[in-house]
């Protein structure tokens, strides 16, 4: 068998295998590929509420343009369709009717919401004192809104539980319905059915709210038609618009590279089947890279892929010194250099593997799999398989012209000491902040689209929890039960002014043992006449007219305990769904806290928070969801910038092994290092807080740009083996493919790939010119 | 229509917010078609105002009459203040279009365009004290009768709507000062709120 049949068998069973892996392998495109896999509790809390929270299936949907009369009729028509549809556990424009049904579901129900029904409270003397209050408000400038439920109402339960129901921060209202404070947008709130992980769901209810906006403008004369516009924001819009921007991108991003480096290739070999040959390891590297990912994690997420593209800029370079520096002698005279290059880069992508982010942790698996693939498939594969009187063009004359370039630049070498002080004096002036301290700097959202997300949420008076207490049960009743306990240790702090106010599940339905215990607490008609007549001594009205509260508390005492099911058709079913939430392995209760101003908590009401907390025998946890993400954030800061110097060191490490000389190791180091001094000082110059991204990217530089070095330095240290300007050319060449596909990348909405592209791409770059200025005196063969 | 009830006793009381004792000098005889826009004229003079009151509600509802007191304060243009003392202590504030309700450590705030009806009402009694005759006679039928050392201003709703709550505001005074408010509401209940002296500051 010929070394080509053999090659070729072997590529193919391989080949063969990991296609099949990557047919079989899952693909997500959620927003967790940023966030932590490993974390403590309290942080997998965190991610678990950005995921699937109560904030996660909200929908906020704003009409704007026309008259408010146009934009409330086509509000209100959109959620009377809608309300019927199964995407949506809730659909609320704030009309008049909703708040009815509410206020009729409090007002119904009240001796089994209410936490002031005791015992106590209906004996002679408690009665006396609820009665008394219940007439101090009806002589407050409120009278004359709790007067119309006075005598069924005297102790004016319903108004005790609206006040504890957090609602400070209800939208605004015009013609009707909901709407931005100054009335120019009618706001729909919408939350999916669909949670987190199902983008399918929440692109359905998207398409839903659309469809319905399109159809009530319809109704509409055809001039106010056109003025009307819908705006969708909130966390199940980015789910879908990230998922379609992380599809297309990959797929846009990865054909404009290829097109680009493929016409590139074309100029520089004027050979078709030698562009054909160069792609094979390219297309092996990607084929392994998602093969590896798909084995080493659950699944492989869309952002994994785009990051890919990089892959193609750095694996092609390797057919390309394979073509250009003369093939017959590749083993002996590029291998080595190759070899040693290819491992730098798995040093540098390797750091990545132990990362908390999955995100990252799958770029750098798909890196090192994708480079040792592609580097294999050209030291093994394209020698047996390029045909002997394969052609690429000479490129002699261009690779001397290059030189004597190289040659007149290595004169002005001096400048780059100039460089490096401007450099480091640009990083000093702007040290603070010289990095990004926020968590959303991760995220794969557009900076225009988190603007209009936070309007529409200031909009809509919903501005982001901030603190949450979460209580977790095994089962659905005890986690009431907890919530119901909690709730009671918290009302004190609200009265005590600690507190702004909570949202509690066990506010709209309470656990049943709670209410079996308030209807317990209710007497008979009988015995609550009785005490009347005592309890009503002295104030201005008698017994005889409170009978409307005779009968309703009878009627309540005789009546079966709330469910899940009278909440049905009313907002607070909607606020009871969101605030109760199956989390395996039981249920969760999450309790959103407020400010009393608005604004963040004070140190010591965290501080009484907690001790509430403790207080109570149940399993709960206080979140900081801003500051836990933000601490989070600053944790992987640190590993990324601790990862990147471990990269380095293993770099120079290895480094310091192959070429057993200080000096030399210095030759190589020094180019790569400088040119990420000088990339770092430009964004910051440019007003770039430096992310992970960045951090990552600079790593790439280093990991990129060794190849380039060593080839100098070979070029230097063995003049007889390959000719300087052949290096030089195929240099070149690599280095303009990886500026494409980094370039190309440096383009994208995607922040995090755009962060990663205009790093790379310039850094590259700059790697090969210093590296080129500051090359040895090439050996007196090659200068003849 | 509850807010709109709501918002009429509110502004009710606000708008018996007293000025300073007329001067002296300024006490002249008055005919009656130029009392008014004197009235108007004085009261839009005002820029501040501390005073104690005293209220009083027959509600057809109860038995007897219900009794609060406290404190009224004003600071043109648009500041307006109620402190309930008794029976139990509550604050209700409206400055720039928000009204906030303060008792104990709850405050609760609404806009007052959250509640369009309420709205003219509110904005024509704030006109009153600033004397803006235009705003006044927008939304009621202003009826005044007396002279400027003792007046008094009956108040309409021109809108239906807002006639099925509040069926007529009665304030009367004597030169700049307002003496009494009385709300009759359409239901039959009524209140009166007397002013007492000047709080000095």
């Amino acid at each position: 068998m010929s070394r080509a049949v053999v090659a070729g068998t072997i590529w193919l069973l391989c080949a063969g295998i990991a296609a099949v892996i990557v047919v079989h392998a899952h693909y997500s495109t959620d927003l967790s590929a940023f966030l932590p896999r490993r974390a403590t509790a309290t942080q997998r809390l965190l991610v678990e509420q950005l995921h699937a929270g109560p904030a996660a299936h909200l929908v906020i949907a704003a009409i704007s343009g026309g008259d408010a009369a146009a934009r409330a009729a086509v509000s209100g028509y959109m959620t009377q369709r809608l309300r019927t549809n199964p995407s949506f556990i809730a659909i609320d424009d704030g009309d008049e009717a909703q708040l009815q049904r509410d206020r009729a579901f409090l007002f119904e129900h009240r001796y089994l919401l209410s936490a002031r029904v005791t015992p106590e409270r209906f004996t002679a003397g408690g009665l006396h004192e609820g009665i008394t209050e219940g007439l101090d408000v009806l002589a407050s400038p409120a009278g004359p809104l709790v007067k119309p439920l006075f005598l069924r109402d005297p102790t004016l339960e319903t108004l005790a539980i609206i006040e504890s129901l957090d609602a400070s921060h209800a939208p605004h209202t015009t013609a009707g319905v909901w709407s931005s404070p100054d009335g120019a947008r009618a706001l729909i709130l919408a939350h999916t059915r669909a949670s987190g992980g199902d983008i399918d769901g929440q692109q359905a209810a998207l398409a839903a709210l659309r469809a319905g906006f399109a159809a009530a403008r319809a109704v509409l004369a055809p001039a106010q038609r056109t003025a009307l516009s819908l705006t969708l924001s909130g966390p199940p819009v980015f789910a879908v618009a990230s998922r379609a921007t992380i599809r297309s991108q990959v797929w846009r991003l990865s054909s404009i590279s290829a097109a680009c480096i493929a016409t590139l290739l074309l100029a520089v070999y004027r050979s078709l089947p030698v562009l054909a040959m160069t792609l094979v390891p390219v297309a092996s590297g990607a084929l392994a890279g998602v093969a590896a990912v798909a084995l080493g994690f659950p699944a492989v997420h869309g952002l994994t892929l785009g990051f890919g593209v990089t892959l193609i800029g750095e694996s092609v370079d390797y057919a390309i010194y394979f073509f250009i520096q003369r093939a017959h002698d590749f083993r002996r005279a590029v291998w080595p250099t190759l070899r040693l290059g290819v491992l730098t880069s798995v040093c540098g992508f390797a750091v990545l593997l132990p990362s908390a982010i999955t995100g990252l942790a799958q770029l750098g698996l798909y890196s090192i799999a994708g480079l040792i693939a592609a580097a294999l498939v050209t030291r093994f594969v394209l020698p047996a398989w390029v045909p002997r009187n394969a052609k690429v063009r000479d490129l002699w004359a261009p690779g001397e012209a290059l030189e004597r370039l190289a040659g007149r630049m290595q004169r002005g070498r001096g400048v780059l000491v100039g460089v490096a002080l401007l450099a480091a004096a640009l990083l000093y002036l702007h040290r603070d902040p010289l990095f990004s301290r926020e968590l959303a700097s991760l995220s794969p959202i557009s900076a225009a689209d988190m603007q209009l997300d936070e309007r529409l949420r200031a909009d809509s008076g919903a501005p982001d929890v901030r603190y949450l207490v979460v209580v977790s049960a095994a089962d659905r009743e005890s986690a009431l039960a907890a919530a119901g306990a909690l709730s009671a240790r918290l009302t004190p702090l609200i009265d005590a002014g600690v507190l702004g106010g909570f949202a509690s599940p066990s506010q709209f339905l309470p656990a049943r043992e709670t209410q079996e215990s308030r209807r317990a607490s209710l007497p008979t008609a009988e015995t609550l006449r009785i005490r009347l007549a005592q309890a009503l001594i002295g104030l201005p009205l008698t017994a005889a007219r409170l009978a409307p509260f005779v009968q309703d508390v009878e009627r309540t005492r005789t009546a079966a305990l709330l469910s899940e099911a009278d909440l049905q058709g009313t907002s607070l079913g909607r606020a009871f769904d969101a605030l109760l939430v199956r989390s395996p392995p039981g249920w969760s209760a999450l309790l959103p806290l407020s400010a009393r101003s608005s604004g963040d908590l004070s140190p010591q009401a965290v501080e009484a928070v907690r001790s509430a907390v403790a207080s109570v025998a149940v399993r709960a946890e206080l979140l900081d969801l801003k500051g836990e993400a933000d601490r989070l954030y600053a944790t992987y800061l640190r590993d990324a910038v601790r990862l990147a110097c471990c990269g380095l060191i293993a770099i120079v490490a290895l480094l310091a092994i192959a070429l057993r000389s200080a000096r030399r190791v210095l030759r190589v180091m020094a180019p790569l290092l400088l040119s990420v001094l000088t990339i770092a000082a430009l964004l910051v110059a440019l007003g770039h807080a430096l992310t992970i991204l960045h951090v990552i990217g600079m790593l790439l530089i280093v990991a990129v740009g060794s190849n380039y070095a060593l080839f100098f330095d070979r070029a230097a240290r063995q003049p007889g083996e390959g000719s300087v300007p052949l290096i030089l050319a195929s240099l070149v060449t690599a280095n303009l493919a990886t500026v494409i596909a980094f370039g190309v990348l440096g383009f994208s909405s995607v922040p995090v790939l755009a962060d990663l592209g205009s790093t790379v791409a310039p850094g590259t770059l700059l790697a090969l010119l210093f590296a080129a200025m500051l090359a040895d005196r090439p050996a007196p063969s090659a200068q003849a | 229509m509850r807010e709109v009830a709501f918002a009429c006793a509110v502004l009710g009381c606000m708008l018996t917010l007293g000025g300073r004792p007329l001067p002296c000098a300024a006490a002249e005889a008055a005919t009656d078609p130029t009392a008014f826009e004197q009235l108007l004229q004085r009261l839009s003079e005002r820029r501040h105002g501390h005073v104690a009151f005293t209220e009083v509600q027959q509600l057809s509802i109860l038995d007897q009459p219900l009794h609060s007191s406290g404190e009224l304060l004003y600071d043109a243009p648009d500041r307006l203040e109620k402190r309930t003392l008794e029976p139990r202590a509550e604050d209700l504030l409206l400055e720039n279009g928000m009204l906030t309700v303060e008792r104990g450590h709850r405050r609760r705030s609404v806009a007052l365009q959250d509640f369009p009806q309420a709205a003219p009402f509110i904005e024509s009694l704030r006109a009153t004290l600033a004397g803006d005759r235009a705003a006044l006679e927008r939304y009621f039928t202003v009826h005044f009768s007396g002279n400027i050392d003792q007046w008094t201003l009956e108040l309409t709703p021109v809108d239906p709507l807002l006639r099925r709550s509040v069926r007529r505001i009665r304030i009367s005074g004597e030169h700049d000062r307002i003496r009494t408010v009385e709300i009759h509401q359409s239901d039959g209940d009524n209140s009166t709120l007397t002013i007492g002296a000047d709080i000095p500051p």
